[in-house]
């Protein structure tokens, strides 16, 4: 295919961004439509490119190559199974916070708006480059739009939250760019076909697989570096939280899969118990803390970094059920994640609180938003027939093949799970009305629903039908295995 | 057909939920309506099972195929699944039609009629599946729908409470099922059961490293299933959810904590007698839980006060029959109990639903008793329940229960035996609680706090459901008890596997006549004590106040997760926060580093005074260094 698709996904949203800062449109509502349409445009872009997209082709996909700075980085794009459903996830979120966030940013709303469009932009980069110098420039300029988003349009501890979201994610990435310049001499190419043909000498891998892993377990984010989660979560207006939750701790995840195992295999092995060790205390520690919170808002971050527990859990499985399920569960929080943010959102912009002290009985006025509520809280806790269960099940069966105590400790935190949602769903939702602003709240209005319909049936439909995500990815996932545990037999002939 | 059986009470559930703007006489008639049909269905499937031997597996489409990971959504009719479709899908429609007039002052009657058959829905593919998989789907949406039905008045701070428990302690049984199925997977390959069930022969002395410690595969498999098994028939231990349960409106009761969703452990174990068959550990411990829960749950069921926790008990208790039955490989006999229990318990709390009714929404036995006249057709109708569910010569219970008390007999094992011998205690007991709660309610004088004329029988659209129950109870023992467990039946076929096949005791005649003596002498006892002579046990249990606390109290089981789990697990949720990431990670990793470099750079800006002699003096300390040093090298 000679027309650059690629590209045109990645930059579409940015140009729609510049489109409004040079012509800037008189009134609010002149930019709304501007950025909804390019980001519903993108959106159709995504699916037509899904549709398109050769699900039983082992390789990379719509290849678009171009020196940039010429024999040093080449402008490398490509895609797999993995990765055209994050830009279809991408491109489908966009849209949604660009709705959700018009009624409530009172302030600088154009400017939010192409701080997301931008952030639409790095994201789906990330999700196509080839090369690992262009990777990093996507997935760093990310930071920016987000710091932003958190800094001007947060709550009260906005400066805070996003100065501590910067120093941790910075920390990570600038190792990570220590190890790119690292492997551009050792390999001579940044280019990440290419590495992965030439395999990096095993001495250097289980350095440099830390130095990525910090970026990454940073951003995911893993215990003990998931303290930024809650905060920025809590600061961050809903759409950003939205975009946080659903896309930006996707990238770490992608990362894992298309760069660590892929480039580092022998680092990937050596480390599994390291990972799995953190992704068991991940599940456990933050389900109990999640169990306390007063604040929905921390109380969804917690339940994040317990979910993607699950995400690294699965991957370094290195089995076909583990990565699957990995892969299932991104895109599944993604979802849920999101959809939650939303109702949380939608309980802020009426009562101007978080606390789920202040709420309780909220069924009995918003019957609607209530059913919604409660549709995603099940969704959350794993409750089979949605998509939460089949990302959680399948992790659990591919763990268990590899260590049965990890997936008896795994399992045990589906149950913390269950107790931590439902108990926020009987604290907000149920009981007695305490609070009498409660009786004053009108339920969600039409777009709100509409949002939250759709979050809905597809979590409920890609629970029943997973296949629709399964197949795509399961050439590309059988390769990765394979890839990997020819590398690590190569190796093994080798040494004796 | 089997498409309509199942799809129909999701239409239902569907309808009647998004259709509330239809009127509540609509949702109500629909949804009994769809139910109704979807029980003569499943009727007809019995029978052209049983004639014409139709049975087949019906596959709808894959639901999920990760690798070798496979599992389809399926209908799946053996001889097991036709009798558990039978038994939720008539029980249910009499509890839809029965609801019709006992939820005739409640606001939100779409709501329920739809989570009624929601459960329905989630019951049926539970029981039709060919996998394990559609299993958990099912064994966890019907606790979904427990949950939603025990919290149906969410208003109730009890309720609400009850509603989370009931899906937590199920959690941790699920815990366990889970845990089977990943080992099933990990082992077999597959998740199929009849491509499980043909592998287990290979794999009977296969052993697993769990923790260093070796233990046999198919153990460790029935072990897991079994957790699950007892979590959703609340089996002891983790049976504290049950009586809670009962917060919710009393036809959820009926249908879910009684005839259904509760007995799926059963099925579940039954199901699994191929790989169960091969453990006789597992099996041994299956019987000791089930003789433990019914003998616990019998003596707690003796000195409670609320009508429909009475009941609760007394299904625990029945449940316990079921798996010691099953325990003593009488997996046959297990699912003959499951069928007869299923009438006979639903009548009587669809009755303690009519007596509630009557009463005004009294639930305390202590405030009833003399009304049999007032409400004569509940009355009877409560005397047949209570009737079968002692064992009561010729009536339902009497066929099942003294048959699973004489297969243990003659299982000729240990366990066997102790199991007869508990399984005689209980039936005494059961018979002992059963009459002080017919007598209590119905007979001696009346105490209730509203004058006796309020006192009313319940509309004809709750009665003959009841009565269409009672019939259940009075000849489903006696009709069915040669298809089901008659010793040249070959009505099962291979849905239920036997290793060995038992060869046939007689029993002693002594013994097949010593339940049904013990059941029936109880009935004048009971009257004596609990209404001619209440003052002898008012004395005694002043005497023995310890022990009946411990009983009242259900044995400080509640008390005991209180403080051993419950706040635990909170205390170290708060620890974790306010220590671990508070007071360790922030403080040393984002704020810590933070406060370094202001703490440096605070330094750092001291030294840029802007005084020339700050400068000057540094410099002349600078100078003075270097010519030290120049001078001592």
């Amino acid at each position: 295919m000679n027309f650059p698709i690629l590209s045109s996904i990645i930059f579409l949203p940015l140009l729609g961004a510049l489109f409004i800062m040079i012509f800037k449109p008189k009134n609010n509502t002149g930019v709304v439509y501007i950025s909804l349409f390019t980001s519903i445009a993108n959106f159709f872009l995504s699916l037509f490119i899904w549709w398109s997209f050769d699900p039983l082709f082992d390789g990379f996909q719509f290849l678009e190559e171009k020196n940039w700075i010429s024999g040093f980085i080449k402008f490398k794009l490509g895609i797999d199974g993995i990765s055209v459903l994050f830009i279809v996830l991408t491109a489908f979120i966009a849209p949604i916070c660009i709705i959700s966030c018009v009624n409530s940013i009172k302030n600088r709303l154009r400017e939010f708006l192409i701080a997301i469009l931008i952030l639409e932009t790095f994201m789906i980069g990330v999700f196509c480059s080839l090369d690992l110098v262009i990777f990093y420039l996507f997935f760093e300029a990310g930071l920016i739009p987000m710091f932003l988003i958190i800094g001007i349009w947060g709550g009260k501890r906005r400066v805070y939250s996003a100065y501590k979201f910067f120093l941790y994610t910075l920390l990570g990435s600038v190792l990570m760019l220590v190890a790119i310049i690292a492997i551009y001499t050792l390999t001579g190419t940044t280019d990440v076909t290419q590495i992965y043909e030439i395999k990096i000498p095993i001495q250097y891998q289980n350095i440099l697989w830390l130095a990525f892993f910090s970026s990454f377990a940073v951003k995911l984010p893993m215990w003990p570096v998931h303290t930024w989660l809650p905060d920025a979560h809590v600061e961050a207006p809903t759409a950003g939280s939205v975009i946080l939750a659903a896309i930006l701790l996707k990238m770490a995840g992608y990362g894992f899969l298309r760069f660590s195992i892929g480039m580092f295999p022998h680092g990937s092995e050596y480390f599994t118990p390291l990972v799995f060790t953190l992704s068991l205390i991940a599940i456990l520690y933050t389900s109990l803390v999640a169990l306390m919170q007063d604040d929905m808002k921390k109380l969804i971050a917690y339940s994040s970094v317990a979910h993607m527990g699950y995400v690294t859990l699965g991957i370094f499985t290195f089995t076909k059920q583990g990565i699957e399920g990995g892969m299932f569960q991104m895109i599944s929080h993604g979802i849920i994640s999101a959809a939650l943010f939303l109702c949380v959102g939608v309980l802020y912009d009426r009562m101007q609180t978080r606390d789920i002290r202040s709420y309780g009985g909220v069924v009995n006025y918003l019957p609607k938003f209530s059913l919604i509520f409660i549709i995603f809280t099940l969704a959350s806790l794993g409750l089979p027939g949605t998509t939460g269960f089949i990302g959680e099940f399948l992790v659990l069966v591919g763990t268990f093949t590899k260590n049965y105590l990890a997936a008896v400790l795994a399992t045990f935190g589906v149950v913390l799970g269950a107790a931590y949602m439902l108990w926020l769903a009987k604290r907000v939702i149920f009981g007695k009305v305490t609070n009498e602003s409660v009786t004053k709240l009108t339920d969600v209005n039409k777009s709100e629903l509409a949002i939250l319909a759709i979050l809905a049936l597809l979590t409920i439909g890609l629970g029943f039908y997973p296949n629709l995500i399964l197949n795509t990815v399961d050439t590309s996932v059988n390769s990765l295995i394979s890839n990997y545990q020819n590398n690590l037999a190569s190796v093994e002939v080798n040494s004796r | 057909m089997p498409y309509f059986l199942i799809f129909l009470p999701l239409i239902s559930a569907l309808v009647t939920y998004f259709g509330k703007f239809l009127g509540n006489k609509f949702s109500q008639v629909f949804s009994s309506f769809l139910i109704t049909v979807s029980a003569v269905i499943s009727v007809i499937i019995f029978y052209r099972g049983l004639v014409f031997n139709e049975y087949d597996n019906h596959i709808i489409f894959e639901w999920i195929r990760s690798g070798e990971f496979i599992a389809n959504w399926s209908i799946n009719i053996d001889p097991l699944s036709s009798v558990m479709l039978v038994v939720v899908t008539s029980v249910s429609a009499i509890v839809h039609i029965y609801s019709i007039g006992y939820m005739s002052s409640d606001p939100h009657k779409p709501r329920f009629m739809s989570y009624l058959s929601l459960f329905t829905f989630a019951m049926l593919t539970l029981v039709a599946s060919d996998n394990f998989l559609q299993l958990f789907f099912g064994w966890e949406g019907v606790g979904l729908c427990s949950y939603l039905l025990i919290g149906f008045w969410y208003k109730r701070e009890t309720a609400n409470n009850a509603a989370i428990k009931a899906f937590i302690v199920n959690r941790i049984g699920d815990f366990g099922l889970a845990i089977g199925i990943f080992l099933i997977f990990y082992f077999f390959g597959t998740i199929n059961y009849n491509e499980v069930f043909t592998l287990i022969p290979e794999f009977k002395s296969e052993t697993i490293d769990f923790l260093g410690v070796k233990i046999n595969l198919i153990t460790v498999i029935c072990f897991s299933l079994f957790i699950g098994a007892m979590g959703k028939s609340a089996q002891f231990l983790l049976h504290t959810w049950l009586p809670d349960a009962m917060e919710g409106p009393t036809p959820v009761s009926a249908l879910i904590h009684a005839a259904t969703m509760v007995t799926a452990g059963v099925f579940l174990v039954v199901k699994c007698s191929p790989i169960y068959e091969y453990s006789t550990q597992a099996l041994n411990f299956v019987a000791v839980v089930g003789m433990i829960t019914a003998i616990f749950a019998a003596s707690i069921a003796l000195v409670q006060n609320d009508i429909k926790k009475i009941i609760a008990y007394s299904t625990c208790s029945q449940l316990g029959y079921m798996f010691f039955a099953a325990g003593v490989g009488a997996y046959q006999v297990a699912m003959f109990h499951l069928f007869t229990h299923a009438f006979f318990k639903a009548l009587l709390f669809l009755g303690a639903g009519s007596v509630i009714h009557a009463f005004n929404d009294e639930q305390d036995i202590r405030n009833m008793g003399g009304v049999w006249k007032k409400i004569p057709m509940t009355c009877a109708l409560m005397l047949i329940g209570t009737l079968a569910l002692t064992g009561f010569p010729f009536l339902s219970g009497f066929y099942s229960k003294d048959a699973i008390i004489e297969y243990a007999y003659i299982s000729g094992t240990k366990v066997g035996s102790y199991a007869a011998f508990i399984g005689i205690i209980t039936a005494f007991l059961t018979s002992v609680y059963s009459w002080r709660l017919f007598f209590k309610t119905f007979f001696g004088d009346y105490k209730g706090k509203e004058k006796i004329d309020t006192i009313h029988e319940s509309p004809m659209v709750m009665l003959i459901p009841l009565m269409a129950l009672s019939l259940g109870a009075l000849f489903s023992g006696y009709i069915f008890k040669d298809l089901f467990i008659g010793l040249s039946s070959k009505f099962w076929q291979d849905s239920i596997f036997f290793l060995n096949l038992k060869d046939e005791h007689t029993v002693p005649l002594w013994f097949l006549l010593t339940t049904p003596i013990l059941v029936t002498t109880a009935i004048p006892v009971s009257y004596f004590y609990f209404i001619k002579k209440p003052e002898i046990l008012v004395s005694f249990k002043k005497t023995n106040y310890p022990l009946y606390n411990f009983l009242l109290n259900k044995w400080y089981i509640d008390e005991l997760y209180e403080s051993l789990i419950v706040r635990p697990i909170k205390k170290i949720g708060y620890f974790f926060w306010k220590k671990g990431d508070v007071g360790v990670i922030d403080r040393f990793g984002p704020d810590g580093v933070s406060r370094l470099i202001k703490n440096l750079s605070n330094k750092a800006t001291k030294f840029q005074s802007g005084f020339i002699y700050d400068y000057a003096f540094v410099m002349l300390i600078g100078l003075s260094l270097l010519i030290t040093y120049f001078i001592i090298k």
